[in-house]
Parts: C-alpha cells; structure tokens; sequence
C-alpha cells in the first residue's frame, strides 16, 4: 500500500517535472518570432563561424546566421509538425477505428484487412518510399507520416471498442433508445481517452524523431528554413572545426524525445495503461 | 504442431499478395509519370512521341489489373525493372549492394544481444538497484537519441579526437565497429527492459517457488530456467523491430557512407528512380514477413503451449 503510494507520488512528481520542461519548451517555440535575437536565415557571410558573444549568445553558423534563434525557429517545425502529424493520423485512425469495430461485419473486415496490410510494411520504410513517390518536401513527408501511421491508431481503436461493446452501459445506451453516433461520442470515446494521452505523448518523440530523420536525408524541410535535423545535416561538415554546430540541435532533440518518453511512461503507470515499451 | 505451422503459412499469402498490390499501386498514385520520370533520370528531353513510346514499353497503356498482373508474374522471376538512372536491372543493383547491409545488420543485431541480455538479466534480478536505475537511464537514452546524431557522436569522438576508427567507407573490421554501435543502441534499448519485464514476470511463476522449495541452486534455476523461457518475448521483440532496423541501416549507411541498399534508396528518392523505389520497399516488406514467421515458429518451438492455443491473433 505505501510501496503504491509511493510509486504514485514519484509518477505525479515525474509528469509534474515533464509537464513544465514541455511547457517551457512549447512557450519558447511559440514566442520564437518575438525573442530570437536574429532573423534566423539571415546570412551575414562575415561573421561565419563565430563564438558565443552576447549578440549571438550561441555563436554563429557557416553562413553567419544566429544560431540561437535557428534552434528557436526549427523547434517551430519540430514539435507543430509532430503535433500535426500526431493529432491527424489519431483523428483518422479514432474514426475508422471506432466506425469499423462498431460496425463489425464486412465493412469491418475489409478495414482492418487493409489496415494489416499496410502493417506488413516497416513503417518508416513506407513513408520513406511514399516520399519518394511525391518528391522530397516537409507536406509530403507530413502527409505520407499521416498516410501510414493512422492505421495503427484504427487496430487499436477498434480494439478497444471491441473490448467495450460488450459492455453493460453500452447496451443500456442502446436499449435506451442512443442512436450509434450518440453512443460513439459519449460512451466509447471517452473511455478510450486515457490510452491516447499515454500513446500520444509517446508517438509524438516519435514524430519529432521521424521528421528530424527526414530532414536530416534531406527530405523534409528545405533549406535556407531551420530545423533541428537538417541543422545536424548543415553541421556535420564542420564536425572537425565547430562541433557545436551538430551538437546544439542534437542536444534539443534529444531533451524533447526523452521528456516525451518519460512522461508517457509516468502517465501510463498512472492510468494504469499497458504499453508497447 | 504441424497444422499450426501450415495456418500460419497460409496467412502469409494474403500478406504478400497485398504488398505487390499497394507496391504495383504505389507508381499510380504518383504525380510523376513513370515514363517522363525516365526520360528525365536519362537526361532526354521529353516529347510526345518520346513519352507514347516509353508508355507502351512500359505497358502503361494497358487496363490496370493486365498491368498488376504483369508485374505479379515479373516479381515471381525476380524482375524488377531497370534502374531509370543506371539501365542496369534493379535486381542485379540489389544483389550488389545487399551483402554490405546484411553484414551491418547482422552485426548489431549480435551486439545488440550480447548487451542487452545480460543488461535486461541483471536489472531484473537486482531490481530497483543502482545497476536497474543506470540500465533504465540507458534505454531512455538508447530510445531518445536520433541515431544520425549519435552516428557523428561517436565520429566526433572516437575518429576526429582520438582517431581510433575510420570516419566513414567500407573495408576492415574497424570500419564496422561505429556505424553496428550506432544501429545497436537503440535495439539495446529495446531488448534490455524487455527481457526485464520478461525476467521478471518468470519469478512470479509458481515453478520458481517449487525450484526454491526443492533447493536448486539459484544460479542454475536462473540460467536454466528462468533466462530459457524469459528469452522468448524477446525473440517477438526482434521480429517486431526488424522494420525499425531496416530504417536504422538506412540511415546509419547514409552518415558513414557504407555503401549499401538503404543508401541506393536514398539516392533513387532524389532520382525520382521509381523501379529501385518499389523494389525497396517491396523487399522490406517481404523480409519484413519473412522475420517475423520465422520469429513466430521459433517461438513455438520453444514454447510448444502457443501451437496447443491455435494462435490466430497474428
């Protein structure tokens, strides 16, 4: 009992500690316009490659731009565009989800037969190959993220719902005379919410990682616009001379996914959810 | 036993026969015109006669399902084209190209389980000790770092500061150790608190009690026992990421330029080569598959209660 005590307090400590670095975070992204020293593709050819000063508190890159206020405005593509990519493909995949398993029969069939075929596919290796089909670019490779990962969120969706059909309430709502979408809105969704908080926060290091990934190929973003992966990409050729270079954008990728990460593993022992990890 | 195997062999079909399906479709829902795409990789000007001509070489002109069908019956003779860039068919590129990815990937796989094992063992038997807090912090770590900026990391310092391997290439021994530990943290990551979730459900087993009772060693009843039947998820685990280590190798290969399949499709993406596009990610597909029945049969074989249950939930 105090063991379970104890392990809840920690949890409520770590989604505490979590929530505020995200909102720091999420604050700075945000405001990133108002407080970046620097416009952030700015070129200013002679002042490449200079030290921290207090005009520019983290130096310069190649081309003389602000490094501070390119990490401010890649965080904006970074997190807007996991958060876009998560918050689509969960809105699809809840749909079709909650639709197919409610449905059953063979609209039900047809779905989640597709959706398994689709998971035959290494995910990232599809989205990779659907980029190359529309062409390199940040909505290409948002829509192919979309276009690949509701499916997961419909399998399990309509898991859940499947788990609670048979339930009493439910046939007590329809008894009652609910119509179906009456019953999808206020009786199935929002006993499936708990696991989507948990997934979410989880899936969307993920995206932040995918999207990094992409842009670091040279896929996603285009340049002279920032972000954290193609910045990685830009630095790696001064990896000898100017470390940093990689390593500011590597560092903020690195505290966001592993914030992400910890608070979804906090939030799930919280609600008590089974997960992947 | 044996019906359990056909079934699960069975299953596999419809799978397949999916993934030449949305491949096959893959070049349709393209914007790009498959034929215009070739004159242009081929640096020809692209004229109406030209592009007729390449169409009806390409069969593009005919229904649908014939053109489906045509490319089933060329998948089965391992034809995959030819490379718009190279005009080398896809095939004989991949064959080429495959041994370097295998070996990469084969490598982490090794030292992914020759870390993780006896990582995800001891977090488990000494649970909530300073070695299970350390083990927690590296899979977080492991699980959070993008693996091309661990990739210069580990260039950074162990070939720019302490010149102690090779920054990038194929060749010896020492070039395959940076660009396997890169691919392998992750997977290290994964396998460690698996096997330690998995450790430590076995101890709750009534059988751990009765080895107790009857006094067998606890070094013999962990390794005999408690590892042998712990050790199986971790097997799923390894079937399950088989995609996420594929993806990995293309982006391991790319940071230190090893030349192998995940690099010939990164650069077949800027190409617009659509044939090496498909092959790719049909062929991820199949050993996709391929892995994870294997993985599913292995499992049964060690654990023979699965074929008794009729698993059907894959």
């Amino acid at each position: 009992m105090i063991a379970s005590i104890r392990t809840g307090l920690k949890s409520q400590k770590t989604v505490a500690v979590c929530s505020v670095i995200l909102f720091v975070l999420f604050s700075l992204t945000i405001l990133a316009p108002w407080i970046s020293p620097h416009d952030p593709v700015e070129v200013n050819l002679a002042l490449k490659l200079q030290s921290p000063t207090w005009e520019y508190p983290l130096g310069t890159d190649h081309l003389g731009r602000c490094n501070l206020s390119r990490l401010l405005h890649g965080a904006q593509v970074s997190l807007g565009f996991a958060s876009l990519i998560f918050i689509s493909s969960l809105l699809i995949g809840l749909l079709i989800g909650t639709f197919s398993g409610y449905k059953g029969g063979v609209i039900d069939l047809v779905l989640m037969r597709f959706c398994e075929g689709v998971m035959a596919f290494p995910s990232l290796v599809l989205i990779l190959g659907l980029v190359g089909i529309f062409g390199p670019g940040l909505p290409q490779v948002v829509l192919a993220m979309v276009l690949v990962q509701w499916v997961y969120y419909a399998r399990m969706f309509r898991g859940m719902v499947l788990g609670l059909k048979e339930r009493n309430f439910i046939t007590a709502a329809r008894i009652s005379g609910s119509s179906q979408w009456t019953i999808i809105r206020r009786h199935l969704i929002p006993n499936v919410l708990p696991p989507i908080i948990v997934m979410g926060t989880l899936e969307i290091g993920w995206a932040i990682m995918d999207i990094a990934a992409m842009s670091f190929l040279g896929l996603g973003i285009q340049p002279p616009a920032p972000e954290w992966g193609s910045m990685i990409h830009e630095g790696k050729s001064y990896i000898r001379s100017n470390p940093e270079l990689m390593l500011y954008p590597g560092i903020m990728i690195l505290i966001v996914v592993i914030t992400f990460n910890v608070l979804g593993e906090a939030l799930s022992d919280r609600f008590g959810v089974k997960r992947r990890f | 036993m044996g019906s359990y195997i056909g079934k699960r062999l069975l299953a596999v079909i419809p799978i397949f026969l999916f993934a030449t399906l949305l491949t096959f479709l893959l070049i349709h829902v393209s914007p790009v015109d498959p034929a215009e795409a070739y004159l242009t990789a081929a640096h020809i000007q692209p004229t109406d006669e030209l592009l007729a001509q390449k169409r009806h070489e390409f069969g593009l002109d005919q229904p649908l399902l014939v053109q489906y069908a045509q490319t089933l019956m060329k998948m089965c003779r391992l034809d995959f084209g030819t490379s718009y860039v190279s005009n080398e068919p896809v095939w004989q590129e991949v064959v080429l190209r495959m041994p370097a990815t295998i070996q990469l990937a084969f490598s982490s796989i090794c030292l992914a389980i020759l870390i993780s094992v006896p990582i995800g063992f001891l977090a488990a038997v000494y649970k909530n000790s300073v070695f299970d807090h350390l083990s927690r912090l590296l899979a977080y770590f492991g699980a959070s770092i993008p693996q091309f900026w661990l990739g210069y990391l580990l260039i950074f310092f162990f070939s720019v500061k302490l010149d102690l391997f090779p920054v990038q290439g194929r060749g010896s021994l020492a070039h395959l150790v940076l660009p396997s530990i890169t691919l392998a943290l992750g997977l290290i990551a994964i396998y460690s608190r698996l096997l330690r979730t998995s450790v430590l459900e076995q101890l709750q087993e009534p059988y751990v009690l009765y080895a107790r009772t009857r006094g067998i060693k606890e070094k013999l009843l962990m390794s005999k026992h408690v590892l042998k039947i712990a050790i199986s998820p971790m097997l799923t685990g390894l079937g399950m990421n088989m995609g996420k280590l594929l993806a990995g190798t293309i982006i391991v290969e790319e940071v230190f330029s090893w030349p192998g399949f995940g690099r010939y499709f990164i650069e077949a993406i800027f190409n617009r080569d659509i044939p090496v596009i498909q092959s790719y990610v049909f062929l991820a597909a199949c050993l996709f598959i391929v892995c994870n029945l294997i993985v599913d049969l292995l499992q049964m074989y060690m654990d023979p209660r699965i074929s008794w249950k009729g698993r059907t939930d894959h």
